[in-house]
């Protein structure tokens, strides 16, 4: 299409003169989305991931602009999904950038009726406490036949599947140290 | 698989533009119905009888493939003289214990052989020539029996395996199958040629399952029916063949190899259970074998332990083995929850899992979170896990009060997978890397982060410790280098110790190259090699449409990068090929070594005639032809003598809940089915208790396309919950008419354990069952649902009771009984009041255990 003039805005001339006599392609087309533009266009750089929902592993492209997320495309090299992706990875731009995620630690405490604020590293600090006590208040050295257990039946701990395997691992690796056996996720689920 | 992996079902769809039948088997009519060549619909819950009548089709018109069969299965071995089956005992095999519900399997074995379980099975008694004790608590016990049986080779000896699995599903006929799972003789046997014809020298079938296939009480041996039909068939460890598990979450095949599990350690390595003065000798002893690649457990171990705890694991000390915690039973997930409620649970960490509605019984999950002491929840979104004690539905109901519930409460905000660098695996065992695309926001931090900083944080409190139990954690190596403004952790550095290193610092490139002494060390010796040669080889992408279909430059699959796993078999017995059509990997006379489209599952200079000497070890022990190189004797198990707890054949039995009475054999259920009594988690009478008809249809729960699991990560979402915006609930036609139920109106699902409402979905895609003279009604029960995020609605697993396969301890999920009624469900102590009621009718009111 060449240089527009005003009356070309007007659709029903375009769609009389133009190469779209049903009016449903270029010739319905407005100014407006003429100069819109794909964010896929405009992103400074194209990270490659995998999808996080099922266990096919998509190829997710994900774009980025200001160090932001701007939109999540199927990558079409992965021999797994060639580009395309189901409902659920196409929407995952909404998951990473959902208004309603929680960015803040929140506390509720004993017997309380509404969440409160806690600085993270006062989180971290009172879950590592916590842990020490509990593990203190329940250690098993041994059983009533004197065999050697060597573990805490007071911390139980579920979820991974969701998670990278380098998290799993330290998971597990943490946990056996400090002897806390009930550690599962929802391969048993 | 159209509706929960369309993205894999593309692949399909490929097949079958080729020439390929696609035949879908499933109580709903779905969008993988409406794609395939057949439909079969069958009663939820009767998978054995439909695969058992398969086997028995191949078994009695001999269209086994016999060359397969005689080369890689143990099809041959001769069994023990005591062992009885089910025929001869009437649905229970031999050595059951009525007392406490469990089989001492002594008599399974082969004869005069005792073979090892693959993994992981470290309490199981090993089957054999009657040396052994129940529980196994010895050990190191000295005597070693030959690994191989004997085998007799024409198939005729009565105690072989072949002849034993002949009888016994010579009862699985295609008249059985009919009144089991309401499948006509003719769609039967149109299945039954469509897999026998694809199968063979030049063709082979697929089959692909999902949780339909595992959430039962018998889910582990619906399995095995699958595994015994395409070994018959010969359709394992070959191009087009398997039986493929379609798993759910990016990461459950990872979290699976590296386990957030109870009962093993990364690569299955079996976790210790307490024994008197056991020591790492005895513990691998005990659990390897020492034949076929386990026989080299003690160089997996050795090397985790020396990733765990690096200089402080010598020879001198065991490598730490004392270290590692005990198990002594069954610490799985819903019994946890029961310690949970018993008080005997204190401190809980819920990372990115919502079982407040995701779990079966999700009341008893509630109540479980309500009695600890602490709880720390992570997540992306505000899920039903984190606010269970403020607008829980028992908060509604008035069983629990906020101002009474004295449980802390943490919640962290999670960082999200394009804010983190770090490995998914997927279901075809690909290792596959996404890189950090942004920084999260605020306190949004990655698993990681938090549990590198948590472990240092708590070692940093207890360090000088002298008490012994501390040891563990203080000689634990936890010096991963962190980047950033927030020190998060390098994910790289973790990956490079999962894949290992050799005496010289170096990244090793294989397993193989793991030793028993100390010097090289491993974090999970199957994923040994993902960081071959100093490369991220998880991070390669190669375009698929550069590489062969194989496409073995994209990402690494474990092990070794084998896409296929006993790819060996995928040869004759001689090294060649099937066919041309099916070549995969063979073996090259002129090179001596083994080669192909993959990387081959096999010693690559071992040549197919190759005899061990008689005191071979671990893989040395494996001849030529022994493709199944995990296992003792090399052979793939139509028949398992040893690892399994409910018996060595698949058995068809009715699930827990059901309306029918199980026309195979007087054994109605699963008879070593984990139950747990507790007024919360009340079972329906069986069906021969007039009690039943209060309970009359059968419900399953599965997915949508448009949600994900417990909906932490998709009914917090506008597209996902327009797309699928509440909770509903399918029902036939003629249910509909039944019980005066309109579409688009509300239907109350009851069980013993709570009743939901739903929008009613009134579909023929949902069929009433006509066996047995009579017609049942099945009712279909999406689960992502709970109170929280956009889309919203009732949990379907309130319905639920936690009743347990017994090895695997996974919740029979997908089939039930209920009864359903027109209407929403009331609200308050009045919802108690209507399920108290059922309770009554039923005469299952009192009653605190089974």
């Amino acid at each position: 299409m060449g240089r527009r003039t005003w009356i070309d805005h007007w659709p029903v001339v375009r769609q009389l003169t133009g190469s779209d006599p049903l009016g449903r392609g270029a010739a319905s087309k407005s100014r407006h989305s003429d100069e819109l533009t794909a964010r896929t266009g405009t992103a400074d750089r194209v990270v490659k991931s995998i999808c996080p929902y099922c266990a096919v592993g998509c190829g997710q492209d994900v774009y980025v602009r200001d160090d932001a997320v701007t939109q999540i495309e199927g990558d079409p090299d992965s021999p797994i999904s060639r580009g395309r992706l189901c409902p659920k990875g196409a929407a995952s731009e909404q998951l990473v950038n959902s208004p309603s995620r929680e960015t803040t630690v929140r506390y509720r405490r004993p017997y309380g009726t509404d969440w409160e604020d806690l600085d993270l590293d006062t989180a971290l600090d009172m879950i590592a406490d916590r842990v020490i006590d509990t593990r203190a208040r329940t250690w098993q050295e041994t059983d009533s036949e004197g065999r050697f257990l060597r573990r805490t039946m007071g911390i139980s701990h579920l979820g991974g599947a969701t998670l990278d395997n380098e998290e799993n691992y330290l998971i597990k690796k943490l946990y056996t140290a400090l002897g806390a056996i009930q550690v599962e996720n929802q391969a048993r689920i | 698989m159209a509706e929960c992996h369309p993205v894999g079902f593309q692949w399909v769809m490929e097949a079958k533009r080729r020439g390929a039948a696609v035949i879908h088997v499933d109580p709903r009519f779905t969008r993988t119905s409406a794609l395939a060549d057949l439909h079969v619909p069958l009663r939820a819950g009767t998978d054995i009888a439909f695969l058992g009548g398969l086997v028995n089709h191949v078994l009695q018109n001999e269209l086994d493939f016999r060359d397969y069969l005689l080369t890689y299965t143990n099809a041959p071995a001769i069994v023990d003289e005591r062992f009885q089956d089910t025929e001869d005992l009437d649905g229970l095999f031999s050595g059951y214990d009525p007392q406490t519900g469990t089989y001492h399997p002594q008599s399974w074995g082969y004869e005069d052989a005792q073979a090892a379980a693959a993994a992981g099975h470290r309490e199981m008694p090993k089957s054999g020539a009657g040396r052994t004790t129940p529980g196994d608590t010895h050990g190191a016990a000295g005597a070693t029996l030959a690994a191989k049986p004997h085998m007799d080779r024409t198939l005729q000896h009565p105690r072989c395996v072949y002849q034993i699995l002949k009888r016994h599903f010579a009862r699985y006929t295609p008249e059985h199958v009919e009144q089991v799972c309401g499948i006509g003789q003719d769609t039967f046997r149109r299945v039954a040629d469509a897999i026998t014809s694809n199968s063979g020298r030049d063709r082979t079938t697929a089959f692909a399952y999902s949780v339909g296939w595992t959430q039962h009480t018998v889910g582990v041996q619906y399995i095995r029916t699958a595994a015994i039909l395409q070994l018959l068939l010969g359709n394992i460890g070959r191009p087009g063949g398997g039986i493929l598990a379609l798993r759910g979450h990016a990461s459950i095949q990872g979290s699976t190899d590296i386990p957030t599990l109870f009962n093993i350690l990364p690569g299955y390595i079996p976790m210790p259970h307490a024994h008197p003065n056991q020591d790492l000798e005895a513990f691998v002893e005990a659990d390897a074998g020492s034949t076929g690649f386990w026989g080299n457990m003690r160089s997996y171990v050795v090397s985790l332990l020396k990733a765990w705890y690096g200089p402080a694991a010598t020879a001198e000390n065991d490598f730490c083995f004392d270290y590692l915690p005990r198990l002594t039973g069954d610490h799985g997930s819903y019994r946890t929850v029961l310690d949970q409620i018993e008080g005997t649970v204190k401190g809980y960490f819920v990372i990115g899992e919502n079982p407040a509605v995701g779990s079966a019984n999700a009341k008893l999950q509630r109540l479980g979170l309500a009695n600890l002491e602490w709880l720390v929840v992570r997540d992306f979104q505000m899920i039903e896990t984190a606010t269970f004690w403020k607008d829980g539905p028992e908060i509604d109901t008035g069983e629990l009060e906020t101002e009474r519930i004295g449980t802390e409460v943490f919640f962290l905000p999670a960082a999200a997978h394009t804010e983190k660098d770090g490995t998914f695996t997927n279901t075809q065992r690909l290792l596959q890397w996404h890189h950090r695309a942004v920084e999260p926001r605020g306190d949004q931090r990655s698993d990681l982060w938090f549990y590198y900083h948590l472990g240092h944080r708590i070692r940093q409190k207890l360090a000088g410790s002298t008490d012994g139990r501390d040891r563990p954690v203080l000689d634990l190596t936890w010096n991963y280098p962190v980047e950033g403004a927030m020190d998060e952790p390098v994910a790289d550095a973790v990956l490079r110790e999962i894949n290992g290193f050799g005496a010289d610092g170096s990244p090793l490139s294989s397993y193989t190259e793991l030793t028993d002494d100390g010097s090289t060390s491993c974090g999970c010796w199957i994923y040994c090699g993902c960081y071959a040669d100093g490369v991220n080889q998880t991070a390669r992408r190669k375009p698929g449409h550069e590489q062969s279909w194989v496409a073995s430059e994209w990402a690494w699959a474990w092990p070794s990068n084998r896409r296929i796993i006993y790819n060996r078999a995928s040869a004759d017995a001689d090294g060649r090929p099937w066919s041309e059509r099916k070549a995969y990997v063979w073996w090259d006379p002129g090179e001596r070594r083994w080669t192909g489209h993959d990387v081959p599952d096999f010693q690559a200079s071992k040549p197919p005639d190759f005899e061990p000497e008689p005191d071979a070890k671990a893989e040395d022990a494996l001849a030529g032809t022994d493709a199944f190189i995990m296992q003792s004797d090399g052979k793939a198990w139509l028949y398992v003598p040893t690892g399994l707890v409910d018996g060595p054949l698949p058995t068809h039995y009715e699930p827990h809940e059901s309306p029918f009475t199980n026309v195979l054999y007087t054994q109605q259920a699963n008879p070593t089915r984990q139950m747990y009594g507790h007024r919360a988690n009340r079972y329906h009478p069986p069906p021969s208790d007039p009690g039943s008809a209060v309970f009359p249809y059968v419900f399953t729960t599965y997915r949508l396309t448009e949600h994900h699991t417990a909906g932490g990560m998709s009914r917090f979402l506008p597209y996902l919950s327009e797309l699928q915006p509440e909770f509903f609930c399918e029902v036939s036609p003629q249910l509909a008419a039944e019980r005066g139920l309109t579409h688009l109106g509300w239907a109350t699902v009851v069980t013993a354990r709570n009743a939901v409402e739903a929008r009613v979905l009134v579909t023929e895609r949902l069929r009433p069952l006509k066996l047995q003279g009579r017609t049942v009604h099945q009712v279909g029960v999406p689960y992502h649902w709970g109170p929280n995020g956009l889309s919203t609605g009732d949990a379907g697993n309130e319905l639920l009771s936690v009743v347990l396969d017994p090895n695997v301890h996974i919740q029979e999920a997908k089939v039930a009984t209920c009864d359903i009624r027109p209407g929403r469900r009331p609200r308050g102590r009045e919802l108690l009041r209507l399920v108290e009621r059922y309770q009554e009718r039923a005469g299952i009111a009192t009653e605190e255990s089974p």
